[in-house]
C-alpha cells in the first residue's frame, strides 16, 4: 500500500479512468464499517434494556430468594428486623397513579380537543408549547414546589373543604397537619401526566379525517356531538394508549412523590394521610440502606416497578401500533 | 289545519326545546375544554412565578461562582460536566442508531428497534439509578461518571428519535444524486446526508440535554455524597450537582437552604426553558427548510 506514490495515484485517478483500486477498496471497507457501527449502536440499545433488566433482578436476588412472591403482597416493612414486603408500596403506587390518571386524563384530553378544534391558530401555537413545557420542568423542582407551596395550600383549603363536604367517603378522611399526603402527591403526578396525554391526544385528534367531521356538522351535529360521535370514537384506542403512557410516567416518578407524600408505611383508606410508593421508597431509603437485604428489597421494588412499567408501555405500544395500522388502511 | 301550527313569522330565530339543550351542552363542553387549557397554563405559570419570585433574590455573582455556603458554583460545574460527559456518550450512539433506522434498516429491523427505543424512553429514571448503582457504584464508589451513564441512557432514545425524524426529511433526491455520481454509500452518508441534517440533530441533542439536566433520581444513587465546597471536574469521584443539592435542601427543612434551593431551581429552570424553547424554534425552522 505504501508504495503508491502521489504521482501514480494522480495518474490512476486521472480523467476518464476507472476509480483507483485503493479508493475502491477504501469504499468497500468504509461501507462495511459504517454499516457495522450503525448495527452495533442499534444492538447496544437492545443490550441496554436487557442489561438493565438483568442488573435489577440480580440486585434483588437475595430478597427474591428470601421472601419469594409473598414480598409483593406482604405489608410489613421493618428494616431493623430484616422483614420486608412491598404490599403497602404497591397499594400507594396504584392509588397515586390511578388518582392522577382519573384527574389528569380528562383534563389532558380536553386540552387536546381545545387545541385541535376550538383554539384559534394564534392561541394554539402559544398554548400547545406551554403545555409541553410543563413536562420539561424537572421533577425535583415540581416536588419542591409541591412541598412548600402546593402542600400547605392543599392542607389549609382543599383538604378541609373536601373533608367537610364529602367526609362520609372514607377516602376523604381527617387531614393531617403537614399537607404531605397521598392527595398532594397525586396532584403533583397529575401535573406530570397532563402534558404527556395532552400532546399525544392532540396529535391523534388532528389525524381524524376532516370529511367525517364535516359530514357530521352537515347533518346538524353540534360541536360536542361531533366530538362524541366522530372524534372520540375514531381515536379511542389511541387515547387509551396515551393514558397508559401517562400511567407509566406516574408509576415511575420517584423524586417529586418522595418529597410530598410524607413517607408513611401503613395501608390507609384516606387520601389525606401520608403514604409511599415503590419508586419513592427506593429514592428515600436507598442512600441510607445499611444491610444488603435492605438494598436487595429495594431492588425487588425496582423489579416490580420495571415489570409494571414495561407492561404498561408494551400494551400502549401494541394498541398504538394497531391503531396507526388501522388508520393507514382506512385512508 | 289548526291555527297553532302556523308559527309566528315575526318571532326571533332562537332555538328551543331539544336543539336548545343540545347547543347548551355543546357550549358547556367548549367551556370545559377551554377551562382545562387554562388550568394547565395556570399551573405552569404559578410554578414558574414561584420559582422566579423566590429564587431571584438568591442569585448574585457569589451565588454562581463560589462554593458552599455562599454559593453553588461546584454544583453548577458538576452538573455541566456530568451533562457534557453524558452527551458525549449518548450523541454518537444516538445518531448512529438514527442512521441505522433511516439508511440501513428494512421494516423488519426498524420495528423492533423503534419499540426498543420507546421502551428505553419509558424506563422510570429511578430504575436507571438502580442500574448504574449495581453496575458502577456497588462495591466501588460513587462517581459523576456513573451519573453520566444514567443520563446518557435517558438522552439516547430522545436523540435517536429526534435525529431520525430529521434524517427522514433529508430529500431522497440528494441520496439518489449522490448514488448516481458513483459515490459510495458511506461517503454520501457522511458528506451529504449528515451535514444536511446537522442542524436538526444538534437541536434534538439540546432538547435531550434539557431533559436530562434536571433528572434527580439516578443521581441520588450515583453521585449524592459529595463535598459542596470543592470545585471538581474529575468525573471518577462523586461530583456535586444541582438536582441532588436541591433535593437535599428540600429534605432538610431549613429556611436558608430553601432560598438557596429556589435560586438553583431558577437557574436550572431558566436553562431548561431557554434551551427547549430555542431548540424547538430551531427544529421547526430546520424541518421547514428541509421539507420545502
Amino acid at each position: 500500500m505504501s508504495t503508491v506514490s502521489p504521482t501514480a495515484a494522480a495518474q490512476v485517478s486521472g480523467r476518464g479512468r476507472r476509480m483507483s483500486p485503493l479508493r475502491k477498496r477504501l469504499d468497500l471497507v468504509g461501507d462495511r464499517v459504517l454499516f457495522g457501527v450503525c448495527t452495533l449502536a442499534a444492538l447496544l440499545a437492545a443490550a441496554i434494556i436487557v442489561l438493565v433488566g438483568y442488573q435489577i433482578v440480580h440486585g434483588a436476588s437475595a430478597a427474591i430468594s428470601k421472601f419469594g412472591f409473598a414480598f409483593v403482597y406482604e405489608t410489613t416493612w421493618q428494616p431493623n428486623f430484616g422483614v420486608f414486603g412491598a404490599g403497602s408500596l404497591l397499594f400507594g403506587t396504584a392509588v397515586t397513579s390511578a388518582f392522577a390518571l382519573l384527574l389528569g386524563a380528562p383534563i389532558a384530553i380536553a386540552i387536546g380537543l381545545f387545541l385541535t378544534l376550538l383554539a384559534p391558530r394564534g392561541v394554539r401555537s402559544v398554548v400547545g408549547p406551554l403545555v409541553e413545557l410543563l413536562a420539561a420542568i424537572p421533577s425535583v423542582i415540581l416536588g419542591f414546589w409541591g412541598l412548600l407551596v402546593l402542600g400547605p395550600f392543599v392542607q389549609a383549603y382543599v383538604e378541609p373543604t373536601l373533608h367537610n363536604t364529602l367526609g362520609f367517603l372514607p377516602i376523604f378522611g381527617t387531614p393531617e397537619t403537614t399537607g404531605l399526603s397521598v392527595f398532594t402527591a397525586s396532584l403533583i403526578l397529575t401535573l406530570m401526566v397532563i402534558p404527556i396525554i395532552a400532546s399525544i391526544s392532540r396529535d391523534l385528534f388532528q389525524s381524524v379525517p376532516a370529511e367525517l367531521q364535516d359530514g357530521a356538522r352537515a347533518l346538524g351535529a353540534t360541536r360536542w356531538e361531533v366530538v362524541r360521535g366522530v372524534v372520540l370514537p375514531t381515536t379511542s384506542s389511541g387515547v387509551v394508549a396515551a393514558c397508559l403512557l401517562g400511567l407509566g410516567r406516574a408509576l415511575g416518578e420517584a423524586i417529586a412523590v418522595s418529597q410530598v407524600i410524607g413517607a408513611g408505611s401503613e395501608l390507609q383508606s384516606s387520601l389525606f394521610r401520608s403514604g409511599d410508593t415503590l419508586a419513592s421508597r427506593i429514592a428515600l431509603q436507598f442512600p441510607g440502606a445499611l444491610t444488603e437485604l435492605h438494598k436487595a428489597s429495594l431492588f425487588y421494588c425496582g423489579v416490580i416497578l420495571l415489570v409494571i412499567g414495561l407492561a404498561s408501555n408494551l400494551i400502549a405500544q401494541a394498541i398504538g401500533r394497531r391503531f396507526s395500522y388501522q388508520g393507514a388502511t382506512a385512508r | 289545519m289548526s291555527e297553532a301550527a302556523i308559527p309566528d313569522p315575526a318571532a326571533p330565530l332562537t332555538p328551543s326545546g331539544n336543539l336548545r339543550r343540545r347547543q347548551l351542552v355543546s357550549r358547556l363542553a367548549e367551556l370545559a375544554a377551554t377551562a382545562a387549557a387554562v388550568i394547565a397554563v395556570a399551573a405552569l405559570a404559578i410554578v414558574i412565578y414561584t420559582v422566579v419570585a423566590r429564587g431571584a433574590g438568591a442569585i448574585d455573582l457569589d451565588f454562581i461562582f463560589t462554593g458552599y455556603p455562599t454559593g453553588v458554583g461546584p454544583m453548577l460545574l458538576g452538573t455541566i460536566v456530568i451533562a457534557l460527559v453524558a452527551t458525549l456518550m449518548a450523541m454518537p450512539v444516538g445518531v448512529l442508531i438514527a442512521l441505522f433506522l433511516t439508511e440501513y434498516a428494512g421494516s423488519r429491523a426498524s420495528g423492533p428497534l423503534r419499540l426498543t427505543l420507546d421502551l428505553l424512553n419509558g424506563l422510570p429514571s429511578i430504575i436507571l439509578g438502580l442500574f448504574v448503582f449495581a453496575l458502577l457504584v456497588d462495591h466501588k464508589q460513587q462517581s459523576g461518571f456513573a451519573g453520566a451513564v444514567a443520563l446518557a441512557i435517558i438522552e439516547l432514545p430522545l436523540i435517536a428519535r429526534g435525529s431520525q425524524e430529521v434524517l427522514m426529511l433529508v430529500p431522497q433526491g440528494l441520496r439518489e444524486a449522490s448514488d448516481a455520481l458513483g459515490v459510495a454509500r458511506w461517503r454520501s452518508v457522511l458528506t451529504v446526508v449528515l451535514p444536511t441534517a446537522l442542524g436538526g440533530i444538534v437541536t434534538a441533542t439540546v432538547l435531550a440535554v434539557a431533559r436530562a439536566a434536571g433528572e434527580t433520581a439516578p443521581l441520588i444513587l450515583a453521585t449524592s455524597v459529595f463535598d459542596p465546597k470543592g470545585f471538581s471536574v474529575n468525573p471518577f469521584e462523586a461530583m456535586p450537582n444541582v438536582p441532588v443539592w436541591i433535593y437535599k435542601l428540600s429534605e432538610e427543612g431549613n429556611p436558608e437552604g430553601f432560598t438557596e434551593a429556589w435560586g438553583m431551581s431558577l437557574l436550572l429552570v431558566s436553562f431548561i426553558l431557554f434551551a427547549s424553547l430555542g431548540a424547538r424554534a430551531l427544529l421547526a425552522r430546520s424541518k421547514r427548510k428541509l421539507s420545502s
